[in-house]
């Protein structure tokens, strides 16, 4: 299939249940919101070594936050509840209960809920206070600087891991630029985050090793540098480095349509060929198709 | 046209009226409604000797009439909105636990006596013990909320155990006594004596305010919950200003005589 100049792969991104929350963290300024959220979100790039995948999911003007500062959304994912809510709990009590002048509130509407502020009260050492306001509990934490607001339990729901895209370029620069374009599109789109650096991993890895211990190892078939090497490539002979960009999110629908804004702001800027991870569909309940995923693909 | 129960003439004495909520007229016919017993003094009568009905029966119920001397309005409610055209008397959303109570004129004493849940609106302004306990029970109201857009009298929030208390003119005096939590909001002036010996909770003032020597102050500063607090009764129709969401207030700890866990929160001048 072809979509402008770019060659798409007529394969699927084969997707995974995950659980995932939103985190809303507001401050007194932009910046030291990014600055939790980003540390929230850091070292969570895949359940493989990190327990969680996270990501920001967006920046929110104060009109949009519940105490009318302006913040940040996160999301976080893992392969179960309870994972989930133990990820919670680590990484707001050490990124965001840290962090000058933050709150941190639910931002996911849902019956299912885990608690995390009853469990990060705790640090207040008795001398913590709670409050209830239509039907949520907060608790106030004093810390030195003041303060610290934490909702008691926040929402989660399944989601789903997995959702990907691979950009192939003629060089890195080129690959890269369009994994970029491809990134920045998929941002747009809420309800999802990418959770590499930047939005975009230039290590896909296959599942297994031949070594034991390891879960995962590189994914030699889309290594440029092993084209002549090994008994199967799918590197074009034209392609001389390849990303790809995993994508998690909240609903099906949500980490298909960042597919397809990704796939056409990928053919934008210049992709050779654009394809999509999969386990031979053995794995994974979700498949996306590349095939009609945007108007103008043709055969 | 909602329920509607139009009083034909005051009463000479008070007239007591459990059970008068939208939820439990709510599967009444007409006719069951106007044999429901009402106390006139110590005689009872039926409904009917003393309100006209008209309108259909669901969950939204409207009083019409001066209603100065009905009691226990609403009290017990559930679910479903009140809507009371002028004044009511004492004990007006007494023990409710869900639902809207709206009073467009004034509420008497001992409004929202030992309510649970639910939101009772008082358009005007409030008597004594708003939101107070029932006498010789420890604590007061339990949870949901009230907004009085008016005044309100003494010991508003007595015994308050859970939920919140808005009002956007004065506060009497003893207001917040001897609460174990929850928050009281004054967004006026607040009487002589308040939170006396209260265990925990909040009360807020947004301007000065004589408080007893057994509170203590501990810093100045704006504490994110109270933005939460305001910002959502500003949703409700309180008339509040960025200034007071936004603003420093200072943090007085007491009631020294009890736990020293409640605060007092008061407003501080602009920068």
């Amino acid at each position: 299939m072809r979509l402008s100049d770019t060659e798409v792969v007529d394969t699927f991104a084969e997707g995974f249940p995950m659980w995932g929350a939103r985190i809303v963290i507001t401050a007194e300024s932009p910046a030291w919101a990014h600055e939790a959220a980003r540390s929230l979100t850091g070292f969570a790039t895949s359940v493989i070594g990190c327990k969680c995948e996270a990501g920001i999911e967006r920046e929110l003007d104060p009109s949009d936050t519940p105490d009318g500062r302006p913040g940040a959304s996160a999301l976080l994912f893992a392969n179960d509840r309870e994972g989930l809510a133990k990820r919670l709990v680590e990484r707001i009590g050490q990124s965001v209960l840290t962090c000058p002048t933050t709150a941190c509130f639910n931002g996911l509407d849902g019956d299912e809920t885990v608690d995390v502020g009853g469990q990060l009260r705790f640090f207040g050492d008795g001398y913590q206070a709670s409050k209830v306001l239509d039907g949520r509990r907060y608790w106030r934490v004093p810390v030195m600087e003041g303060e610290f607001l934490v909702e008691e339990r926040f929402a989660v729901a399944e989601g789903v891991a997995g959702g990907n895209i691979i950009i192939l370029g003629r060089d890195v620069a080129a690959a890269l630029r369009a994994a970029e374009a491809a990134a920045a599109a998929m941002r747009s789109v809420p309800g999802v985050v990418m959770p590499f650096p930047g939005g975009i991993a230039r290590s896909g890895s296959k599942v297994g090793s031949r070594y034991s211990a390891l879960i995962a190892s590189t994914n030699e078939s889309l290594c440029p540098t092993l084209r002549a090497q090994v008994p199967h490539t799918d590197v074009p002979p034209d392609v001389g480095s390849v990303f790809e960009i995993v994508i998690d999110g909240l609903t099906l629908e949500a980490v298909r349509e960042a597919m397809a804004r990704g796939l056409e702001a990928a053919a934008g800027a210049g992709a050779s060929h654009v394809t999509a991870g999969n386990y031979g569909g053995n794995l994974g309940p979700f498949h996306i198709d590349l095939r009609g995923l945007v108007p103008g693909l043709r055969d | 046209m909602p329920l509607t129960l139009t009083l034909r003439e005051s009463p000479e004495v008070p007239l007591e009226t459990e059970g008068l909520a939208p939820d439990a007229l709510a599967s009444r016919g007409r006719a069951e409604i106007e044999e429901l017993t009402v106390w006139h003094g110590n005689r009872r009568a039926k409904l009917a000797d003393f309100f006209a009905v008209s309108g259909n029966g669901d969950e939204e119920l409207r009083l019409e009439g001066d209603l100065r001397r009905v009691k226990f309005v609403g009290a017990g409610m559930t679910g479903g909105r009140l809507t009371v055209a002028g004044d009511a008397g004492m004990h007006t959303g007494a023990e409710m636990s869900g639902g809207e109570l709206v009073v467009e004129g004034d509420v008497a004493d001992f409004a929202g006596t030992a309510m649970r849940g639910g939101r009772l609106v008082v358009r005007g302004s409030a008597g004594h013990q708003l939101g107070g306990a029932h006498p010789g029970e420890r604590a007061g109201m339990r949870g949901g909320e009230i907004l009085v857009h008016g005044d309100a009298g003494e010991q508003v929030g007595a015994g308050l155990r859970r939920g919140l208390i808005a009002v956007a003119g004065r506060l009497g005096d003893a207001a917040g006594l001897r609460m174990l939590a929850g928050t009281i909001v004054a967004l006026r002036g607040v009487g002589a004596a308040p939170g006396a010996d209260m265990r925990r909770g909040t009360i807020v003032a947004m301007s000065e305010v004589a408080l007893l020597p057994t509170f203590a102050f501990a810093c100045s500063y704006r504490p994110p919950f109270l933005r939460l607090y305001l910002r959502h009764l500003r949703a409700l129709g309180l008339p509040l200003t960025a200034e007071q969401i936004e603003g420093r207030y200072a943090r007085w700890s007491g009631d020294g005589l009890e736990l020293r866990r409640g605060e007092i929160l008061v407003l501080e001048p602009g920068p």
